[in-house]
């Protein structure tokens, strides 16, 4: 079964994409594939992994349970749009870099958009809160302890 | 893990939204959160002609309280739910309830009322709806009607709403501060579906209950209302040792299905832990 694309204005990390998908195309599919943001990663693709997570208008969403044809017109942030420049980390990403809160790497974009997400609006979170937070995505290689201590020194960094 | 192809329609009002529906209403699914819909096409479990999203339909969030009733607009985000400053006994176990759905970033998607509308017996709205006797408003391009919660939940994925209905609101009694609410659930990791989940809602007077409203999840195919319990509770004097007879009571008259993720004595066992836990009597003396 053909159907035909339909063309979708996306905006990403402030960067305007125009490109043309079938409306089954995901969010996390489209910024792969289409826009060459392959920082996002699919692990489960049914929303349960949290690897996909992308912030949607600042709110943490999984990219692969919306199709991208719905984020038209919102402001969409990936992991490459967390770092100010090409030389600074994000103080979420160098928490994570310090305290050694990722092995294999694979989950860590969904962990670092998540975590700078919660955090930039809720900058005064304390660890059960942010705890169930981190609760959302799934790691299979830290067992989560380090993950935990850097979200707690990133949200102690972004307090100042 | 991809979906099949279909038709995207995406009105801007609910005329329209309605009678894009009327179009091929068995062949079309209604696109809110979707976050339940979306995985079970990812699976090609639900394999849609064309999706009609309603995400940019006006007028289908927010809680407005009224005199004796509260209305929740369908699409109306957990989060948002989670964040409401509704007061009073209703606004706490909305809260409450809210902060178990899924994770946040299922949360700032998924809707209130894409959860009664899937139907799935463990979820804390359908078990809320239930629990309080709500009122579902559906329309379609036939009209407008409204349907109880002891009539809308049929079967496991199945409601009372034809296949051209759109669910709008759905409206929930206000309680008054005489009233004690909670809900308690157990999954083996933090946002899966509850194994079992109860919530209840009792109304409390000079010290006894004067109301006793009871309802369970993962018991039977749909939300279960707990006569036992509840009769256990009417008239009784408020204490936790009432609660606890009364979820012996619930875990006697259930049914509960056996399956991989516990059997039958184990979710009555659930049951008998879990409704204390709901109205925090828990671990008190009695």
């Amino acid at each position: 079964m053909t159907r035909s694309t339909v063309p979708v204005r996306l905006y990403v990390n402030g960067d305007r994409y125009d490109i043309d998908i079938e409306p089954r195309r995901t969010l996390a599919d489209a910024l792969r594939e289409d826009c060459a943001l392959t920082g996002t990663h699919l692990g489960c693709e049914h929303g349960v992994c949290g690897a996909c997570t992308v912030l949607l208008d600042g709110q943490p969403v999984r990219a692969c349970l919306m199709f991208a044809v719905q984020a038209e017109g919102a402001s969409v942030r990936t992991v490459e749009g967390l770092a100010p420049d090409e030389e600074t980390l994000h103080p979420v990403q160098k928490a994570f870099w310090e305290h050694h809160g990722l092995q294999c790497g694979f989950c860590t974009p969904g962990f670092l958009t998540l975590v700078t997400g919660y955090l930039e609006e809720h900058p005064e979170a304390q660890e059960d809160e942010l705890r169930d937070v981190l609760s959302s995505n799934l790691c299979r290689c830290t067992g989560y302890q380090n993950i935990v201590t850097a979200t707690m020194s990133a949200a102690e960094e972004m307090r100042g | 893990m991809k979906p099949s192809a279909f038709d995207y329609v995406r009105p801007l009002s609910l005329d329209e939204a309605m009678e894009q529906l009327a179009i091929d209403p068995f062949e079309s699914k209604v696109l809110s959160g979707g976050q339940s819909l979306i995985p079970m096409m990812n699976f090609r479990l639900a394999r849609p002609e064309r999706l009609i999203d309603i995400n940019r339909v006006p007028g289908l969030e927010g809680i407005v309280p009224g005199q004796d009733r509260v209305t929740i607009g369908a699409r109306t985000r957990h989060l948002a739910v989670q964040n409401t400053g509704l007061q009073g006994p209703l606004g706490s176990l909305l809260r409450t309830a809210a902060a178990q759905v899924g994770h946040l970033p299922i949360r700032t998607r998924g809707t209130f009322g894409g959860s009664i509308a899937h139907c799935d017996a463990a979820s804390e709205w359908c078990l809320v709806a239930r629990l309080l006797d709500a009122e579902m408003t559906v329309r379609s391009t036939r009209g407008e009607r409204t349907i109880p919660a002891a009539d809308f939940f049929q079967a496991i994925f199945t409601t009372a709403m034809e296949p051209d209905e759109i669910l709008t609101s759905i409206s929930l009694p206000a309680l008054d501060d005489h009233h004690v609410t909670g809900i308690a659930e157990f999954a083996r990791r933090a946002g899966d579906f509850a194994i079992v989940a109860a919530t209840a809602a009792v109304k409390i007077e000079d010290g006894v209950v004067t109301r006793a409203r009871v309802c369970l999840g993962g018991v039977s195919e749909v939300p279960w209302r707990s006569q036992a319990a509840e009769s256990a509770l009417l008239g009784s004097a408020w204490s936790a040792g009432a609660v606890a007879e009364a979820a012996a009571a619930a875990a006697d008259e259930v049914d509960p299905p056996s399956d991989s993720h516990g059997d039958a004595d184990y979710r009555r066992d659930l049951v008998r832990a879990l409704l204390p836990r709901a109205l925090n009597t828990a671990g008190a003396g009695s």
